[in-house]
């Protein structure tokens, strides 16, 4: 039996009213290259998070033993001296500084609180050679593309001696060739008897790389794979990643589809960061009334990306593509456009995009569709009322009256605003992203409901999940979608969890 | 995953979910109060009584109420503008450079060249909105920073009315401008006795009774369209007293100026202003989109608020705002000089954050920002009708400003730890 760096035993992590962790158990041997692998939201981050001494020790239970001596750590300086560096998704690199700088940031190479900046300059250039990158030292972040940054930050956790390197989606953001480098250092890496643990949505490079895999589901353990002995396959990690049932979660529900009401075609966005990367590449979808269609994606697959393009250009740049209503070609150049031409879109983040938290409940309902209470410019505020209290009853918004403040209703409940919102401007067409995210399950069901209703009024839901057994559920047809591309078109009755993570993960051929 | 929001609490199918607590808010005696919007009147009235009391009764003298409003109508004015900017998340620090260049501009219009006044001050309004769009052009289409767009301004507004005076002022002023910035109402009607009180001005006590009968009518009405709506209202005697107690301080404040010289003519001015304003703000579109950007402005954006046409607006109203007291305060001093205005903005500011503005933007009134106006004014003329140095007046009025701030910030620290 090989020596493990790494164990972690028994983590259990509760936020309030949700357990994301539960008795997770994780071991990791000496030098070799471990893959984490979970749906969204399965709790793969908050065990990184654990690790890193992000939630510190006393925040959650359980034990961690790092190079065998039992670990309490109060924060990432703590990990990081014992050897443990984590690069996340978003890079935290200083964009303003040079590469150099970057490296030693926090670890800055000063004699007498002086930096010396000959010394950093060329131990940034040694590291930098380990990690194949070829710029100057003394170049801006800013200037060098994300696949350089990232081995910035890998060269930065060098400099840190670090012993185990985390790396949460490290090729989620990159293009096959800095993907492929990537990968082709982390081996190097792992040949000089560093220990690696990735994160990682794309199941082929995990069974390109990995030594053994780990899959975690609804913050639990499942199972640890050695890829070697165990014959590892994609479609091995997949059925551990879903194996979830399906139950009565879900309102029965008949769906009477009309006819067409929008279709995409050919859409393609450009990242506004990096304009040179397509997020949402050449996809094509159409929506019927009374239809609800599902849009299934992993993190980073473009969903939102694609949704917020879609609806008035609020995401991305370089947009192209057509995009027809009731049969007839439309342009929509801003928000006020697409809500004319009868298009809501309820965003995944509602406290960010979605709501006024400081206002109350009427006015929230009332912030998209404002214009019709009003004549010339003047709105009836008494009319406002009546409209939010039809909702407040309607909708089942649990909260005093329309009065109340809307920071201060629950995730459910301000969902339900936002719903009411979009409802009182009339769409025909609504897609709604993540739209029981941080809810509880009673109120999910009460969205799903409200959901199907909309349908059964002829409009067209287009519904964006992380959960699978969500989509499965509600949905009369699912979309999936892989790095900016439609992957798949799978009516409800032919979905599994299974086929729909296998198109869900399918990459560039 | 970035967040992890708490899940519902778990309600039965039946259950109103249970009140959310109200922070900030009180009960006295049934009559509930929200500290955080109405804290600022209470305190108001508090100002008003210590200072009668420290004065003698002099500071709600005929005359001294007449100068409270004279002399600071102009930051008042000012301060109307201000608050929609807060409101929406941006800040002015130009005002008092503007006030100074239209004021400016007037002068060389009326005295220099000889306009007739009314085309001189239409032009001067004019040239307000032109500075105005100037300021909102780059703020809201070129995407700068308020504070620096208008820092900018500050130096160019003042730069340009050193530049049209030649750095000396300029006046005097035709009569019509100078009573509407420091004249009274005429005694049309004659005087009338009212008894112990003295004689006073018939028509400024008409006038008085019209607003009071405005307000009553205005009130009954929008009482009656919401029970026609099935909305509860509040008790009739509740609903009485509020009205009686209104007309009370209206009717004191008439008898009082009307028995010194009449209604000045800014304070007519004002009153429309406040009065139009505030409707804005409250019942139309564009007023709801001011509080939508400064609540959350990407929500705003994604329910479709044409947020940069919105602010560029606002900045344009300000601009024409400033005009009108810069009008106001050169021809109460009959003289345009390269120095008028300065400071206004911060005076302006303050009143706004005394007002009940949020720091953060998306909260604030119209009457709030008046009411923190008329605190500075009260405690500025009150303090030196005491015979207080003006050292003492600012550290006051400073400590005012941060304790007004700090309530603010107080009470939304604990709506936030309720939640």
């Amino acid at each position: 039996m090989t020596e493990h760096i790494l164990r972690m035993s028994g983590i259990t992590k509760t936020f309030p009213g949700v357990k994301a962790l539960q008795d997770v158990n994780l071991s990791v041997k000496r030098g070799e290259i471990h893959a984490i692998c979970g749906e969204n939201g399965a709790g793969k981050s908050t065990l990184m998070k654990v690790l890193s001494g992000v939630y510190p020790h006393g925040d959650y239970e359980g034990e961690i033993f790092f190079e065998g001596k039992r670990c309490e750590f109060g924060g990432i300086r703590d990990s990081e001296h014992a050897g443990i560096v984590i690069i996340h998704q978003e890079l935290a690199l200083s964009p303003q500084l040079s590469i150099a700088e970057n490296i030693f940031l926090g670890n800055e190479r000063a004699k007498r609180g002086f930096i010396d900046w000959n010394r950093t300059n060329y131990e940034a250039a040694e590291l930098m050679k380990r990690v194949g990158l070829r710029e100057n030292p003394t170049t801006t972040i800013s200037d060098i593309g994300v696949g350089k940054q990232q081995l910035v930050e890998i060269a930065k956790a060098l400099a840190k001696r670090v012993k185990l390197l985390i790396l949460d989606e490290p090729t989620a953001a990159l293009n096959d060739d800095d993907s492929a480098h990537l990968l082709d250092l982390l081996r190097g890496l792992r040949d000089e008897g560093i220990t690696c643990v990735i994160i990682s949505h794309k199941l082929n490079e995990v069974t390109a790389i990995a030594d053994s895999v780990t899959i975690i589901r609804d913050g639990r353990t499942i199972e640890t794979l050695d890829m070697a002995t165990d014959h590892v396959t994609e479609d091995r990690i997949i059925s551990g990643m879903v194996g979830r049932a399906l139950d009565n979660r879900y309102p029965p529900h008949e769906p009477k589809i009309g006819e067409e009401a929008l279709r995409i075609e050919d859409w393609t966005v450009y990242s506004p960061s990096q304009p040179d990367r397509k997020v949402v590449d050449g996809a094509s979808l159409s929506l019927r009334r009374g239809e609800i269609v599902g849009l299934a994606g992993l993190m980073g697959a473009g969903r939102t990306e694609l949704a917020m393009s879609l609806f008035g250009r609020t995401y991305g740049v370089h947009i192209s593509g057509k995009v027809f209503k009731d049969g007839k070609p439309i342009e929509i150049r801003n928000v006020q456009d697409a809500i004319n031409h009868g298009i809501a879109y309820a965003s995944e983040d509602r406290k960010r995009y979605g709501l006024n938290l400081i206002e109350d409940i009427k006015r929230n309902i009332s912030a998209a569709g404002l214009k019709s209470l009003a004549k010339r410019g003047w709105v009836n505020e008494n009319e406002e009322v009546r409209v939010a209290e039809g909702f407040h009853k309607s909708m089942n918004i649990k909260a005093p009256s329309v009065n109340s403040v809307v920071g201060q209703l629950s995730g459910g409940n301000q969902q339900k605003v936002v719903l009411s919102k979009w409802i009182m401007t009339e769409p025909d067409v609504l897609i709604l992203d993540e739209p029981t995210r941080g809810i509880d399950v009673g109120a999910k069901y009460e969205i799903y409901t409200i959901i199907n209703r909309l349908a059964d009024q002829g409009k067209a839901v287009l519904v964006i999940s992380s959960e699978l057994p969500e989509l499965l559920g509600l949905c009369d047809r699912i979309y999936t979608l892989s790095e900016g591309r439609i992957t798949g078109e799978v009516p409800r009755r032919e979905a599994t969890q299974e086929s729909l993570m296998h198109l869900m993960t399918k990459g560039q051929e | 995953m970035s967040s992890i929001t708490p899940a519902d609490v778990k309600v039965g199918a039946t259950g109103d979910g249970g009140a959310p607590r109200q922070p900030g808010r009180v009960s006295l005696g049934g009559i509930s109060l929200n500290l955080r919007s109405s804290g600022i009147y209470i305190a108001f009235a508090a100002i008003i009584v210590l200072f009668s009391i420290l004065t003698d009764g002099a500071l709600l003298q005929p005359q001294n109420i007449s100068n409270i409003i004279v002399q600071n109508s102009y930051v008042l004015i000012l301060a109307i503008g201000m608050i929609l900017i807060i409101i929406a998340g941006h800040i002015d620090l130009s005002v008092g450079s503007v006030v100074a260049v239209t004021g400016a501009l007037a002068a060389v219009l009326m005295v220099n060249m000889g306009w007739p006044w009314p085309l001189a001050l239409l032009v001067t309004l004019l040239a307000g909105a032109l500075i105005g769009a100037w300021q909102g052009y780059w703020i809201a289409y070129f995407g700068i920073p308020a504070f620096i767009v208008t820092l900018a301004g500050m130096l160019l507004f003042r730069a340009l009315t050193m530049t049209v005076l030649g750095n000396q002022g300029i006046g005097p002023f035709p009569d019509q401008v100078r009573t509407l910035a420091n004249g009274f109402t005429d005694g049309y009607l004659g005087n009338v006795g009212l008894g112990p009180l003295g004689g006073a001005d018939l028509f400024s006590l008409l006038i008085g009774i019209v607003a009071i009968a405005g307000m009553f009518t205005a009130q009954w009405r929008t009482r009656n369209a919401r029970k026609g709506y099935g909305q509860a209202v509040e008790p009739m005697a509740m609903f009485v007293l509020k009205l009686v107690a209104g007309a009370a301080i209206i009717l004191f404040l008439v008898v009082q100026l009307a028995r010194f010289k009449n209604l000045p003519w800014v304070l007519v001015l004002l009153a429309i202003l406040v009065l139009g304003y505030s409707l804005m703000a409250n019942r139309t579109v564009f007023g709801r989109q001011i509080y939508a950007i400064g609540g959350n402005l990407q929500a705003a954006v994604m329910s479709g608020v044409k947020v940069k046409s919105v602010v560029f607006w606002i900045f344009v109203n300000m601009g024409v705002l400033s005009a009108i007291a810069g009008i106001i305060f050169a021809g109460r001093l009959n003289q345009a000089g390269p120095t008028a205005g300065n400071s206004f903005e911060l005076d302006a500011i303050a009143a706004a954050f005394i007002g009940g503005a949020a720091v953060q933007g998306g909260v604030g009134r119209v009457v709030g920002a008046i009411t923190g106006g008329l605190i500075m004014a009260v405690i500025n003329n009150g303090m030196s009708l005491i015979g207080s140095p003006s050292e003492r007046v600012m550290l006051v009025k400073g400590i005012v400003l941060l304790a007004a701030v700090a309530f603010d910030v107080w009470t939304k620290r604990r709506a936030g730890a309720s939640r």
